[in-house]
């Protein structure tokens, strides 16, 4: 199986039914990408495939239609993203481990509406479970990601 | 409370840590100074001039041993350190270290006493310091009770202090310039000509020397980093997905597996099949692991989906099958037989609600699960002589032991890599799933295995919060609440949870009755009686244990009275409390909240709670509006005395965050049970509270009070009381049973 992801080619020696999840996870030691629920419930395995927010644990390997964006795609710890940028600044993590697809889902809604409301984070991110409850700080990074992105 | 009574309880209790320690120690052993586990080992040109500050000459290593279990702790350690050695602490490696004893954890130790926080007594204080020292020579290193700031803030900026003033002594023997003349900047000691030597330069020199300690701590106003505006040292690695956790260990030639235990808690096993799952692709192994069987194969995926498909004939335990059997199981405990503690008693409640018109109520609050997002895992290497472990643990101590016990090997080869946790709320208090993945290693011996339990595993496999129930008396007159007798019952967690990772230390057990006997209220007439029903499925810590639960109890029912005596809510519990600190925060909710009462306006209404729980007084106040969808929580305030705020920040993230962990839960969220195994499995039936429903937050840490203390968990408990008083005041309806989505909708 030959994957594309954040634009780099690979080939994959797994079944068609794997989830991509665990493909990227395991195949690929791509661990950015976090198992939470296994059932689409919490998002903590958000990727997106040709630029659109999915969860990977629902998508089996062979299905996968386009090119994988991770968050590693997304931005660096050398080269951030503006909302890895707007996480950092208002220190939104607690213990971290649904933020990778928080900001994936984030990152999705960005590029569809350049400046949601609350009403609009509200929707697009109420998907995406954090145990910790940082959510304030995720309403207001995705705010201030969105200004920044307005700017550029 | 009588005075016989009294001294009775309070002298068992001392005698109980006596036994606790194992020994009765003398002056000698707790005073002797404890060893620097840093030593061993130490290369040439490296030092170790603390337990927590290791120099060498490639950089600053400062060992942070309470677990980050998404609290901040780890950055918060950091600080502390670093605010007194002059360092800028992203410029160092943050290290957990190995459990030691060095890093004994004894303010956990002292709160579990029978003793509010708030008594500053010369008994209480007698039996603190001796449990202090009891967890001294134990070497007890929990993370929990969110005790780590409180236990650990002197002691991180002495040793910070001391390896300063170390190396500036080390800079004194090499340069001739006394100590006083040099000063140290971001980790240079400066001479007064401005030369700058790097500390890693001078660790071999200042290794050689005797470490100057008792270093008086600079005072709060010379501080430059500590209770200002800083950035937590994880949210780089947060915000791009760089942070590893526990699930995300990879090492060469690693395995995976998984667990299919009974869900039926303790039951065993009649009979099993594994041909199915053997026959699967990229399965390796099969093996008999505690409470069930483990699948090892070749990804996570392989092994959960032969997990499925192993056929397995399962025991029943020996608890109550269903809820209903266990609701019933703990009312028939509401007898004088299960009662085990009766910690408040004063004025004469009895003689008070004679002739007066009873106020009766019962609530109930169901078992909970942790569910932290990232499963439970362990990464571990069996080999002849040695077992390495990769885990998140709130009990590296209790692991060490355990790894040595199962494998044999001696306990000093055993090397644990803590890792931070994907979030815990009390759940890696205990330690079954790295023993269940020792296991799994030790059946292929030089293979690293990795075990993850599916989130359905994580879920049936719990140690639940228990199930809790309440019955409170009460009597108001003339305006003012005349008494209150609370009786609250449970299943015993001590008994449980330290039965597992502890010893059950004898006497009453005070976390049942936490968050209701500790009040600092002065109830003319105020009785709170705990009873221990008998054990269920084995149960654990959950984010403020006792008091999630005995703080809606405690403060609903108190709502009721002051609803009753027609008095305000915050003004009664004004005149109720004397203690200043949590005066000061009620005083402080109202100041923010502009309270005027809990009528807002049609269709809405305002709720108030308070607790004190870990030694910290929390005043919640909570505005909710009911909308064509349900009910909404519109702002929330919270005002918050843990004395001096290090790391102001995270403070206000642990605050809403704990606040939103205890409005999710008593939103929406029970485990149930039919057939003695849990119903909800995934989010799906155990949701919490998401982004849509979060409230706006506005929070005030007074920084008044004299200790300082943790923000993990106290502003859980006062949360859902809070909620529950703010949807009377809008509907007229008490809730009195966990989850309200049992009576009302939320939007």
């Amino acid at each position: 199986m030959d994957l594309t992801i954040n634009g780099t080619s690979h080939t994959l020696e797994l079944p068609d039914d794997i989830p991509l999840l665990w493909a990227l996870r395991d195949g690929l030691n791509i661990t950015s990408v976090k198992y939470g629920c296994g059932i689409a419930q919490c998002g903590a395995c958000t990727v997106h495939i040709g630029g659109e927010a999915v969860r990977s644990c629902q998508v089996a390997l062979a299905d996968v239609w386009g090119e994988i964006t991770t968050i590693e795609g997304l931005g660096t710890p050398d080269a951030l993203h503006a909302i890895q940028t707007a996480w950092i600044d208002h220190q939104v993590a607690q213990c971290g481990y649904c933020q990778s697809g928080q900001i994936m889902q984030a990152a999705d809604l960005l590029a569809r509406n350049p400046e949601p409301s609350d009403e609009d984070i509200d929707a697009a991110m109420s998907g995406n479970l954090c145990r910790c409850g940082t959510y304030p700080r995720i309403r207001a990074a995705v705010h201030a990601a969105a200004s920044a992105l307005r700017e550029v | 409370m009588g005075r016989v009574r009294t001294i009775a309880r309070r002298s068992f209790l001392i005698g109980s840590a006596a036994i606790l320690g194992g020994v009765a120690f003398g002056a000698y052993l707790v005073t002797r100074p404890t060893p620097n586990p840093l030593l061993d080992g130490l290369g040439t040109g490296e030092a170790a001039l603390t337990p927590f500050v290791k120099i060498t000459p490639q950089g600053i290593t400062l060992i942070v041993p309470r677990a980050d279990v998404g609290q901040g702790i780890a950055s918060t350690q950091a600080m502390l350190i670093a605010e007194e050695l002059d360092i800028d602490p992203a410029t160092a490696t943050l290290d957990p270290g190995q459990p030691h004893r060095a890093y004994f954890n004894g303010t956990v130790a002292a709160d579990g006493l029978s003793f509010p926080g708030w008594d500053e007594g010369f008994v209480a204080e007698t039996v603190r310091d001796l449990m202090m020292n009891v967890a001294r020579l134990s070497g007890s290193q929990f993370t929990g009770g969110s005790s780590s700031t409180a236990d650990l803030h002197e002691t991180l900026r002495q040793a910070g202090a001391t390896a300063r003033e170390t190396l500036k002594a080390a800079a004194m023997a090499r340069t001739g310039v006394p100590r006083a003349d040099l000063r140290t900047e971001d980790g240079h000691v400066i001479l007064p000509d401005g030369t700058r030597i790097p500390y890693t330069e001078l660790a071999g020199e200042a290794a050689a020397i005797e470490p100057v300690t008792y270093v008086a701590l600079r005072p709060a106003s010379d501080w430059t980093r500590l209770g200002k505006p800083h950035r937590r040292l994880d949210v780089g690695a947060k915000s791009t997905g760089t942070q590893n956790y526990g699930v995300d260990v990879a090492l060469p030639g690693m395995l995976y597996a998984t667990v299919r235990a009974n869900p039926g808690r303790g039951g065993g096993m009649a009979r099993y099949s594994a041909d199915a799952a053997l026959a699967m692709m990229g399965v390796r192994s099969v093996v008999e692991v505690n409470e069930g069987l483990a699948v090892i194969a070749d990804n996570t995926w392989f092994a959960f989906q032969a997990a499925a498909a192993l056929e397995v004939d399962w025991l029943p335990p020996d608890y109550p099958a269903s809820s209903a059997e266990m609701w019933q199981a703990l009312s028939d405990a509401h007898t004088e037989e299960f009662q085990n503690s009766r910690l408040r008693e004063d004025g004469d409640v009895e003689a008070a609600l004679t002739g007066a018109t009873v106020i009766e109520a019962e609530y109930r609050t169901p078992f909970l699960a942790h569910a932290a997002l990232e499963p439970l895992n362990a990464t571990v290497l069996v080999e002849d002589d040695a077992v390495t472990i990769w885990t998140a643990t709130q009990i590296p101590h209790v692991v060490r032991d355990a790894a040595a016990e199962v494998t044999g090997v001696d306990a000093a080869n055993v090397i644990l890599h803590a890792l931070p946790a994907g979030g815990s709320f009390g759940r890696r208090l205990d330690h079954d799933y790295v023993v269940q993945a020792i296991q799994i290693a030790a059946t292929m011996p030089g293979t690293p295995v990795k075990t993850i339990w599916s989130r359905e595993e994580d879920m049936t496999h719990d140690f639940p919060r228990p199930l809790h129930m309440a019955r409170g008396r009460g009597a108001v007159a003339e305006g003012r609440v005349l008494a209150c007798d609370l009786d609250t019952i449970s299943p015993s967690l001590i008994s449980s949870w330290f039965g597992r990772v502890f010893i059950v230390p004898p006497g009453p057990d005070a976390m049942l009755v936490w968050g209701a006997f500790d009040q600092p209220y002065a109830i003319p007439n105020y009785r709170v009686t705990g009873y221990a029903a008998p054990p269920m499925m084995p149960i654990g810590s959950w984010r403020s244990p006792g008091a999630c639960s005995n703080s809606f109890f405690h403060e609903s029912f108190l709502s009721e009275l002051i609803h009753a005596a027609g008095a305000d809510p915050l003004e009664e519990r004004l005149r109720l409390i004397e203690h200043a600190d949590s005066r000061r925060v009620l005083e402080a909710v109202g100041d923010i909240s502009n309270w005027a009462g809990a009528d807002i306006g049609p269709a809405r209404g305002r709720g108030l709670a308070f607790s004190y729980t870990h030694g910290v007084p929390v005043a919640e106040v909570i505005d909710v509006t009911m909308t064509d969808q349900g009910i909404r929580i519109d702002e929330v305030w919270i005002a918050a005395d843990c004395g001096t705020v290090f790391d102001p920040v995270n403070a206000e993230a642990q605050l809403t965050g704990a606040a939103i962990f205890g409005l999710g839960h008593a939103m929406n969220c029970e485990l149930t049970y039919e057939n003695h195994a849990v119903r909800q499995t995934n989010f799906h039936a155990f949701e919490g509270m998401r982004l849509h429903q979060t409230p706006r937050f506005h929070t005030r840490l007074l920084g008044l009070a004299e200790r300082v203390r943790g923000l993990g968990e106290p502003a859980t408990a006062p949360a859902a009381p809070a909620l529950a008083d703010a949807i009377f005041a809008a509907t007229g309806e008490r809730l009195r049973e966990m989850p309200f989505s049992r009576s009302v909708d939320f939007a």
